[in-house]
């Protein structure tokens, strides 16, 4: 298999996405609806990946202290609420989350 | 002059660090598995470097030790990534009056974690001439780190046994959580967001990552209502 012919087409394809709307920005103009309803999008996107990844690290739900991710995941709720502080937040969940699994072993 | 150009791109670095921290743990465990399924160096760097694009590249490696056909992996990039469609809208308005030769190279840049540290810079200060320095501030100190991270990850992957199994890959989710947290501060979003969370673990096994996309645009179609709701209250 090429794997230089499937970066290529991994390139074009994903800067088409990202590029579409940029290259014809000054003709295109969202309804403002649309425009208010995006002020939701990173918050809504972004947890949409990262609630299955903690909550289901294997593919299926596992709601046990034998899952890190969700004590890792729970730990960063909490000081992200806290403190609102990312850096802060990234790093003690990391922590808490090594810790924990190395505990587990 | 305050918020110059060069304060601007500069501010946009700082605000890309803690960014950094989470995503370098994720780019190293991306070098080690892009060994382990067959790669060598230079097309693992080519996928970091060219295509650019965290979850795709995860998921097209894993498909190649699979060994799945290129249609399909292509296929799945175009899925992973069509949600970096709604980042675009949601820039539109802040980018329209630059010149292609800034859309382009901002365009490229347009991922999870540099559309989530600069959208709220373009939100809060509407009215600064430029904040496409800010973007690409950030853009350049996370592609940065993203590739030297992918060089680390090959350098362990051939020295460190059973470095995929360490779970480095939590580093994302930490990362997103340390970005969504500070935006609940009021009803409609954290609304919003929990209706995400639970229709993306309702929905987690449809094919084709739909999941992803009703989450996402359920939990923001949610919000908008409630808001428009509290205005007219």
């Amino acid at each position: 298999m090429n794997i230089w012919l499937l970066i290529a087409l991994m390139a074009l394809v994903t800067f088409s996405i990202r590029y579409a709307l940029y290259a014809r920005a000054n003709a295109i103009s969202l309804p403002p609806k649309l425009e208010r309803a995006l002020k939701f999008s990173a918050p809504c996107v972004l947890t949409a990946i990262w609630v299955p990844a903690v909550l289901m690290p294997q593919g299926e739900l596992a709601l046990s202290l034998d899952n890190p991710y969700l004590i890792g995941g729970a730990v960063a709720v909490v000081i992200g609420l806290w403190k609102k502080n990312i850096l802060l937040t990234i790093v003690l969940s990391m922590l808490t989350f090594f810790s924990y699994k190395a505990l587990m072993l | 002059m305050k918020d110059s150009p060069k304060q601007l791109f500069f501010k946009g670095v700082f605000d890309a660090l803690p960014l950094i921290v989470g995503g370098v743990p994720f780019g190293i465990i991306f070098g080690t598995l892009a060994l382990n399924a067959g790669l060598d160096g230079w097309q693992t760097m080519g996928l970091s470097s060219i295509v650019f694009a965290g979850s795709a590249q995860f998921v097209a490696v894993g498909m190649l030790a699979a060994g799945t056909s290129i249609g399909f992996i292509v296929g799945a990039t175009l899925i992973v990534n069509l949600r970096h469609l709604i980042y675009a809208a949601s820039m539109l308005p802040y980018v329209k009056h630059l010149p292609q030769r800034w859309r382009i190279p901002l365009g490229f840049l347009l991922i999870d974690e540099v559309f989530a540290a600069t959208y709220p810079r373009h939100l809060d200060n509407p009215d600064s001439a430029n904040n496409h320095w800010h973007y690409l501030g950030v853009g350049v100190a996370f592609y940065v780190s993203w590739n030297l991270a992918t060089l680390v990850g090959l350098f362990f992957g051939s020295n460190i046994e059973g470095i995929g199994e360490w779970g480095l890959d939590f580093a994302m989710s930490a990362t997103f959580i340390g970005m969504v947290m500070p935006h609940l501060i009021n009803r409609p979003m954290i609304i919003a967001v929990l209706v995400s969370g639970a229709l993306a673990v309702v929905c987690y096994d449809l094919p084709h990552k739909l999941g992803l996309v009703i989450a996402s645009v359920v939990g923001m179609a949610t919000g908008y209502i409630l808001e428009q709701q509290m205005k007219e209250q």
